[in-house]
Order: structure tokens, then C-alpha cells, then sequence
């Protein structure tokens, strides 16, 4: 392997956690007494807090200066790998978020701006929604977007909250009360399923790497709500009979969503109302460009759907009359609120300014890219000793990621799928993904190299993984030892699974240590 | 056998290593780790010699000389030599008690290490009352972990002597393994084995099914599997320590609901016949019934009205009832009828019929499968056929899969 590998070490400051430092009085900002004139205009300011909001006691804040502050989240920050190695985090379709984007989205125009004012006074964003509506439109196939999910599962929660609202203006609220997906689709479907009041069923797979037709054929009844279905699934597997999978669902009376949180491989290529499908979801963070922003956004699931499920989405949806661009509450059949006002702007500003700047071909390029790098990762990565394919006996080529596993890896030498994570993060390199629960195949990962990375970096990537592996083979204990390089070296997992011993906040973690008798 | 279903997923912690620690590790270390456990090794040394020549296992002595005549040669001190050796590389520390001779102290000494041999036998006794006997040696010296090679049958007779007062691993040599208490081959329960005593928190106890088939109706090519007993055995758990994943899901929680949900929605007038297993215990507990946990129990109005049936006391029960049929999924190998649970014969089924059968179980025994099916075998090609296809299976509360199942 030519790749040269870093020899990266993290800084190690011992930083203490924050409600450990300051000294009584110290301040960060110290706001000055109001002048006389507004205290007499005024009176005591505390007054204007209606008294059941008044606290008793001050916050038990840390009192720290400003530059510690500054210095100690700087510090914080660098004893993490923070995403900027290379970074392939599958399931993801992980991009860049450029720079520019992100003035856009703080520009006066939209930071200032409130969804209680008029229509009238917004007519610029409404028509940047509406504009980036059309473009979803164009790039699925669908009749209508609308932005108000706050994420993935938000968008997915929403397509059940239409699929009731549609069943029951066919009269079929109680009886439609299943919903069938796979066991390789994201598990937000399953749960928002859940979340909603249905049936969960779970298609389990067949040696091709997908459920099998039948499988699915036995599933479906006069009870089936809806399908929910990631294509090409968490392992990067197309299923190629998604078409005839419509039919079967579309013929017993249930409705199609197609979740495409893996829609790097399919970026205009495939449109998903073209294969039949009545509802899909994108998310504008991550596939359009806008900041992943770590798990709870700012996020935006941008949910789509046909003509004839339109009337029942979240109101307001932004319209145009032709003159004017307005918001449309006026829509009898909506399934309601899914989240407040008509979503997060800002992220929908960074989605529109990444899709103008990557234009249709752009787009189309980046697909290209996507499977080409993981096809070509592919190559490389088998090519190690210990690493092998999830569905060996699969023929069909993989698109934009792939599920591997390190179960030879593990048996011939002991060293896992969590070894080889620590153990990467010594090159600088982030810790690879490995896959949703339930694993599947064994000690699994799923590299996603997206169309950003030069071949450069998917050659290090494959290097850093070809290194341990020989590591693994020579002197195993160097990887399950790892990490050597890091600010932290191990941590303890089996206090962040017992309620006893993690805490969510400061007076939760002395309670607890009280508690274990132990000195806080 | 153990009483109570909450210790399913015990983790190690309560079994056994240090608890909560006073003070957070500093970096490097590990919480709750403890150095020189105990660790109990008995070989069954005959284990697997029939398989390899054609004979559907090895107990009893008739079968052993007519093993050896056809040219078997012991196996089980091999594979027993492999998993010591992955045991010995991962530089867990343990101490390493056995029995004399090829009952584990050979294995031992070739795999370099030095054992205490807890229990002695006359050189070359092998049967099952020296499996017994060491078994019961190891459980007095409060072995952390009994480590064993063999098969469905040394599985047996380790359980009988020690219950469940002593966790216990199967390095893989047997001919017959239904049992869930076996690492998938020597190495893995080598490195299981390595990080139970390591305190790793990946290593956790369950409840395991201990099964064997009568071997000479086996030989017959009759089958008569049952279901032994429970033994507590452990198994590996990948923790959920990326970002992405959050909290892992309880599939126990899953499962006590799905049982709760299945009892509750028992009708008054028909008869469910409930199938042996801790699953199906879960279902009895939940309509605060008692259960016979290798048995079938019979359920009629909320109320127990047979235990322990065999088939004959189903038909009868069932003569004029509405019936459904309530099981859970048994042994490694994951069978939903023909092992362990014969009682619910092609008779019973015939009449039940495909849809009046209820099955019950946590996800997690579906992935562990090696084959991506269920398996039925009731003697009853016919009734196999009718079983097969695609099943619903009920894992959690609302929460099901269609799985396949194969004659």
C-alpha cells in the first residue's frame, strides 16, 4: 500500500468538566445597573417576572471568566477527532458543507426573521422554498414537498401520520393498522411506525441480501397500511424488485414510502414515483449538504408525495397564486401538526444554495462518484487479510456503500470490529460505522465514501485499515489495546449502560456518586 | 434451573465482578476488572467420535467400541487445545482447574498451561459418571467458569451435576449439538470464555437450553429430542457505543411484552396449549399461572387445567375445543416443532392448524441462527409441508417478523 499514514497524536489536557472550575464572584460579563431614569420608568425589573416563574435560589452555575470559557471548550474541542480526518461514515451520504452556504444561511434576512410575520414580508424565502420544492419534485417525481419534519424520523413519522389521514378518508382508520418494513431499512421506520399506533412487521432477509417477494407476499393483508423502505438498504443493497413490491403492496390497498437516507447512489438516476411509490423522504442535512450538525439537528426530513396524498400533509404549505407566494393553512384534510411553523429555513437555505451551486449534472456527477469510490474501496478493502463482504453468495454489485465484516478477522486473532474502531482513530482517522441494531452480519462496518474524497484519502483509508490488519496478525494486543494516540485512551462502556452510574446532569452525577459511596 | 427471569441478561457485574467502582478509572483502565478468576475445564474425551464414522453420536460403551472398530479417533482434546490457546493469547489471567488425565488435564499441559486437577479418575475412564462427578468437583471449588468440550450429551450431564449454580461454555466436539450453551467453534468459545473472566461487559449470562436427541431412536431414524434444562451460559454482546446506535433496545423488555401482549389477548372458550422454554414460562407467568418449564401446559379461561401433557393428554383435551398452539423457538439450531417439544406432535398440529399456532421470540434468537430459517421436523412430512413458508412471529409487543421455515 503506497499510502503514507499520519502519525497523528491528540492532545491530552486533562481538561476537567466545566462545573469543576471558576471561583465564587468571577464573571464572564458584568452588566452594568441600569441608569437611574430607567430604574424610576421601570421600577425593579425582577417585578416583570410573574412570580410562579421566579427562582428561589441562584443557579448553581460555575462562575468562570470568559477567556477560560473560551479556552477550556477550545481544549474540549481538540481532544476529539470532531469529523475532520477522513471520515466515511456510512448510512450517512455524508457531504461537505461549504462555507458559503453557511453565510447565506446567517444573512440578516433569515436570522432576523420570524414566522409570525406576514407573508407578505417573506416573500423572498417563501420563494426559495418554493423553488427548492420544485427541485425535489424534479429529482423524485413526486407532487409536493413539504419541510416542516425536524429530521429523518420526523419525515418518516410524518408519511404515517398521512397514511392514517389517507386510510381514513377511505373509511379504513381501524382496519389498516400494519406496516411492513424491512429489517435492513433505517430503524426510524420502525419506530416512528410504532410511535404512531401501528403494527410493526419486519421482513427478515434472504441469502440475496434483500427480503425475499414471498416474504413480503405473505405480509401484506386488508390490514396493511403501508410499506416502509429504505432502497438500496443499510448495506448498500438494491433490491431489484422493488417495482413488483409496489404492485403487491399497491394491490392490497397499502401505500409505498421510500425513505432515501441512502439516496447517494441514486441521485438522479432513479425517481422513486417513477417505480410507483406514493410518498419518499430526503434529508436536506447530510444528502443536500447542509451540516449533519451530530444527532438532533438542525435538521430538515424534506418529505415528498403524490398528487393524490397531498391533501392530507402538515399545514402550512408554501404556495404561489401565480402573483404572490403565500402559506396555505387552508387544507381541510391535513393530518395536522407534525412540528411548529413550516420548518427550519436555515436548512432549507443551505440545501437550496448546495443543489444550485451542484446544478442537474452536478448532481448526477456526485452519484457517479459515489458508487465508483465505494467500488473502488471495495478492491481495496477485500484485499485484506480478515475483512470480508456481508452475502458472499449476493451477485449483485453494491452502490454506494458496503457491509463488511471482521468475523474471520475476529476468530483467527481475537481482534473485533470495536479493537479495529479504536485502534483507527490512532491514525487520525474517525472511527468507522459500524451498523444500525440489530448486527446482522458479525463485528460488521460500513465505510460510505461519498463523492467528496480524492482517491488520496480513500487510499489512507484502506492503508490505515490494511495496518491494523496486519497488526491484528502480528500483535494483536496492540490493536485491542488501542487507542494509543488519543486524549482518552479507554472508556468504560459498562458504566454507560447502568443507570446507576451515568448521569445526565451535574447534581444527577454528586447524587449518584453519593449514592455508590463514593466522595464527591 | 433458574427461578427468575430477570437475570436472563444479568450482567456480569451482578454475577460476579466488582460493582459500582468509588472512583472513576483513570485512563488506561478498565472498571471492574478482576485478575485470577477461576476457571473449571472438563474434556469429554469420546465426545464426536461417532459422528465421524457414521454413527449419530457416541453414548453408551457398545456404541464407543463399535466407534473405535470403525477407525474413530478422539477429536474433543484437539479442539479443546484451540480454544485454550485463544483463551492463554488474550493475557486474561485465570486459574485453570481440571480433571486428570485426558478429562482435561492432557489438553491443558499441551496447551502450555498448568493446571490443578480438582478431581482424579482411573486412567481412561470417560464415561458419564466421571463427566458427573468432575462437574460436581468443579461446582465445590466455586469455578467462575465451566469450560467443557463435548457434545448435547456431556452438556447434559455437566447440567445435571451442577444445575445452575455454575455458568457453563461449550467448546464445540460433539456429534450432537441442539444445545444453545456452544461457542460457534473452538476459538470463539476460547475468546468468550477469555472475556467472561475478564469482567468484560460484553460478556453476559443467559438462560441457555440444554437439549439432546435419544440417540438410539436417532439411529433408528426415530427422532426423540427433549429438552433437558436451562443452563446459565454466556454469551457476547456488542455494545452500542457509537453515536449512531444510542441506547441499545431491550429485547428482554421487548419479549416481556410480547408475552404479556400474546397472554392477554388469550379468548375465553379456547384451549392454548403452551409449549415448553423460558419464553413460554414469560407467557404463563403473565396470566400468573405456573408452568413446567420443559413441558407443555394446557391453558383454559385464564386457568391451568393440565401440565406436563404428552400427546395423548392434548388430543384429549382438544377433543370439541377451539385450540391454538403457543411455543417459542428452541435450542441453537432454532426449531419451532420436532426437538424438544414432541408433545405437540403432527397430530396435534394437523388439527390446530397453521393458523391457530402462536410463535413467540426475542429478535435476537432470529439473528443468532445460522440458517436463515426455522426448522420443523415432526415426523410428519405432510404436517412439515403445512408449516412450511412464511411465518408470523410475534417479537415484541405489536412488533413481529415473517420468517421461513423449512421442513
Amino acid at each position: 500500500m503506497s499510502a503514507k499514514l499520519r502519525e497523528y497524536h491528540a492532545p491530552v489536557w486533562n481538561e476537567p468538566v466545566i462545573l469543576e472550575m471558576g471561583y465564587p464572584g468571577r464573571r464572564g460579563l458584568a452588566v452594568p445597573e441600569a441608569e437611574e431614569a430607567v430604574q424610576a420608568e421601570v421600577g425593579d425589573a425582577a417585578d416583570l417576572i410573574p412570580v410562579a416563574l421566579r427562582r428561589h435560589d441562584r443557579p448553581s452555575l460555575p462562575e468562570v471568566s470568559e477567556p477560560e470559557v473560551l479556552y477550556h471548550y477550545l481544549r474540549l474541542s481538540q481532544q476529539t477527532l470532531g469529523m475532520m480526518g477522513v471520515s466515511l461514515f456510512g448510512t450517512c451520504t455524508m457531504k461537505y458543507n461549504p462555507q458559503v452556504n453557511e453565510a447565506i444561511a446567517w444573512r440578516p434576512e433569515v436570522t432576523e426573521a420570524h414566522p409570525y410575520q406576514d407573508d407578505d414580508t417573506l416573500q423572498g424565502t417563501l420563494e426559495i422554498v418554493h423553488r427548492f420544492d420544485a427541485i425535489l419534485r424534479e429529482l423524485s417525481g413526486m407532487d409536493q414537498f413539504i419541510f416542516q419534519a425536524g429530521g429523518g424520523a420526523d419525515a418518516a413519522y410524518t408519511s404515517c401520520a398521512v397514511t392514517r389521514a389517507y386510510h381514513a378518508s377511505r373509511g379504513e382508520p381501524e382496519q389498516r393498522d400494519e406496516i411492513i418494513t424491512t429489517i435492513q431499512t433505517h430503524p426510524s421506520s420502525a419506530a416512528t411506525a410504532a410511535a404512531a399506533g401501528f403494527k410493526v412487521i419486519t421482513l427478515m432477509l434472504d441469502e440475496n441480501g434483500y427480503p425475499s417477494l414471498d416474504a413480503l407476499k405473505a405480509a401484506v393483508s386488508d390490514r396493511t397500511a403501508a410499506l416502509m423502505v429504505n432502497n438500496p438498504d443499510d448495506m448498500g443493497v438494491y433490491n431489484p424488485e422493488m417495482r413488483e413490491w409496489v404492485r403487491v403492496v399497491h394491490e392490497a390497498g397499502g401505500l409505498c414510502f421510500y425513505d432515501s437516507a441512502n439516496f447517494n447512489g441514486m441521485m438522479s438516476k432513479i425517481r422513486a414515483r417513477e417505480i410507483g411509490f406514493d410518498a419518499c423522504m430526503f434529508m436536506l442535512h447530510k444528502t443536500f449538504g447542509a451540516p449533519k450538525s451530530g444527532v438532533g439537528g438542525p435538521a430538515v426530513g424534506a418529505y415528498g408525495c403524490s398528487a393524490e396524498l397531498a391533501p392530507f400533509v402538515p399545514t402550512p404549505v408554501v404556495a404561489h397564486d401565480g402573483d404572490r407566494y403565500y402559506l396555505d393553512h387552508d387544507r381541510p384534510e391535513s393530518c395536522g401538526k407534525i412540528r411548529e411553523f413550516w420548518g427550519n429555513v436555515p436548512v432549507v437555505l443551505k440545501a437550496y444554495a448546495w443543489i444550485r451551486a451542484m446544478g442537474a449534472e452536478g448532481v448526477a456527477e456526485a452519484s457517479d462518484i459515489s458508487v465508483l469510490a465505494n467500488n473502488y474501496m471495495e478492491r481495496g478493502l477485500l484485499a485484506i487479510r480478515g475483512v470480508t463482504r456481508s452475502h458472499p453468495d449476493a451477485t449483485s454489485p453494491r452502490l454506494e456503500m458496503t457491509r463488511y465484516s471482521l468475523a474471520q478477522m475476529k476468530e483467527e486473532t481475537g481482534v473485533g470490529v470495536h479493537d479495529v474502531q479504536n485502534r483507527m482513530t490512532d491514525f487520525g482517522v474517525d472511527a468507522m460505522w459500524t451498523s444500525h441494531e440489530p448486527w446482522l452480519v458479525p463485528e460488521p462496518f460500513t465505510p460510505e465514501a461519498g463523492e467528496m474524497y480524492g482517491k488520496e484519502a480513500l487510499d489512507t483509508w484502506i492503508a490505515v485499515l490494511a495496518q491494523i490488519s496486519d497488526e491484528a496478525y502480528s500483535d494483536p494486543e496492540i490493536v485491542k489495546t488501542a487507542p494509543h494516540n488519543q486524549a482518552v485512551h479507554r472508556l468504560d462502556h459498562d458504566a454507560m449502560e447502568d443507570p446507576a452510574r451515568w448521569a445526565m446532569t451535574w447534581r444527577a452525577y454528586l447524587r449518584k456518586r453519593a449514592n455508590t459511596g463514593a466522595q464527591s | 434451573m433458574s427461578d427468575n427471569p430477570d437475570r436472563d441478561d444479568a450482567t456480569l457485574g451482578a454475577a460476579g465482578a466488582a460493582t459500582a467502582e468509588p472512583d472513576r478509572p483513570l485512563a488506561g483502565e478498565v472498571a471492574g476488572r478482576r485478575t485470577g478468576r477461576k476457571l473449571g475445564l472438563i474434556v469429554n474425551p469420546l465426545a464426536g467420535m461417532g459422528g465421524s464414522v457414521g454413527l449419530k453420536g457416541t453414548d453408551g460403551p457398545d456404541i464407543l467400541e463399535e466407534a473405535k472398530r470403525r477407525g474413530a479417533r478422539p477429536l474433543s482434546g484437539e479442539r479443546t487445545v484451540r480454544a485454550l490457546a485463544r483463551l492463554t493469547a488474550s493475557k486474561t489471567p485465570f486459574r485453570l482447574l481440571t480433571a486428570s488425565g485426558d478429562l482435561g488435564e492432557h489438553s491443558a499441559l499441551a496447551a502450555g498451561l498448568d493446571p490443578v486437577v480438582v478431581h482424579r479418575t482411573e486412567p481412561g475412564a470417560s464415561g458419564p459418571a466421571d463427566t458427573k462427578a468432575a462437574a460436581a468437583a468443579m461446582a465445590l471449588s466455586a469455578v467462575d467458569l465451566l469450560l467443557f468440550a463435548g457434545g448435547d450429551g456431556t452438556a447434559r450431564d455437566i447440567l445435571s451435576a451442577v444445575g445452575d449454580r455454575v455458568p457453563v461454555l461449550g467448546i464445540p466436539a460433539g456429534v450432537k449439538m441442539h444445545s444453545a450453551v456452544f461457542g460457534a467453534n473452538p476459538e470463539s468459545a476460547g475468546g468468550l470464555a477469555a472475556l467472561f473472566l475478564d469482567g468484560s461487559p460484553t460478556a453476559r449470562l443467559r438462560d441457555a437450553e440444554v437439549m439432546d436427541l435419544d440417540e438410539t431412536a436417532f439411529r433408528e431414524d426415530r427422532l426423540s429430542a427433549r429438552l433437558y434444562g436451562y443452563a446459565r451460559s454466556p454469551y457476547e454482546r456488542h455494545l452500542a457505543q457509537n453515536a449512531k446506535a444510542g441506547s441499545r433496545a431491550d429485547d428482554n423488555a421487548a419479549l416481556e411484552a410480547a408475552c404479556r401482549r400474546v397472554a392477554a389477548r388469550m379468548r375465553e372458550g379456547v384451549l392454548y396449549i403452551v409449549g415448553p422454554g423460558t419464553t413460554m414460562r414469560r407467557v404463563m407467568k403473565s396470566l400468573g399461572l405456573p408452568s413446567t418449564l420443559l413441558g407443555v401446559d394446557a391453558v383454559l379461561d385464564g386457568a391451568l387445567i393440565g401440565s406436563d401433557l404428552d400427546e395423548r393428554a392434548l388430543l384429549d383435551l382438544m377433543e370439541g375445543r377451539e385450540t391454538r398452539v403457543v411455543v417459542g423457538v428452541l435450542g441453537g439450531q432454532g426449531y419451532l416443532f420436532g426437538r424438544g417439544n414432541q408433545q405437540i406432535s403432527a397430530k396435534v398440529i394437523r388439527k390446530v392448524g397453521r393458523e391457530g399456532i402462536i410463535v413467540v421470540t426475542p429478535l435476537d434468537k432470529l439473528v443468532a441462527l445460522e440458517a436463515a430459517s426455522l426448522r420443523v421436523d415432526t415426523g410428519d412430512a405432510e404436517v412439515d409441508a403445512l408449516l412450511a413458508g412464511y411465518m408470523r412471529l410475534h417479537t415484541g409487543p405489536d412488533r413481529s417478523v415473517f420468517y421461513k421455515v423449512s421442513a
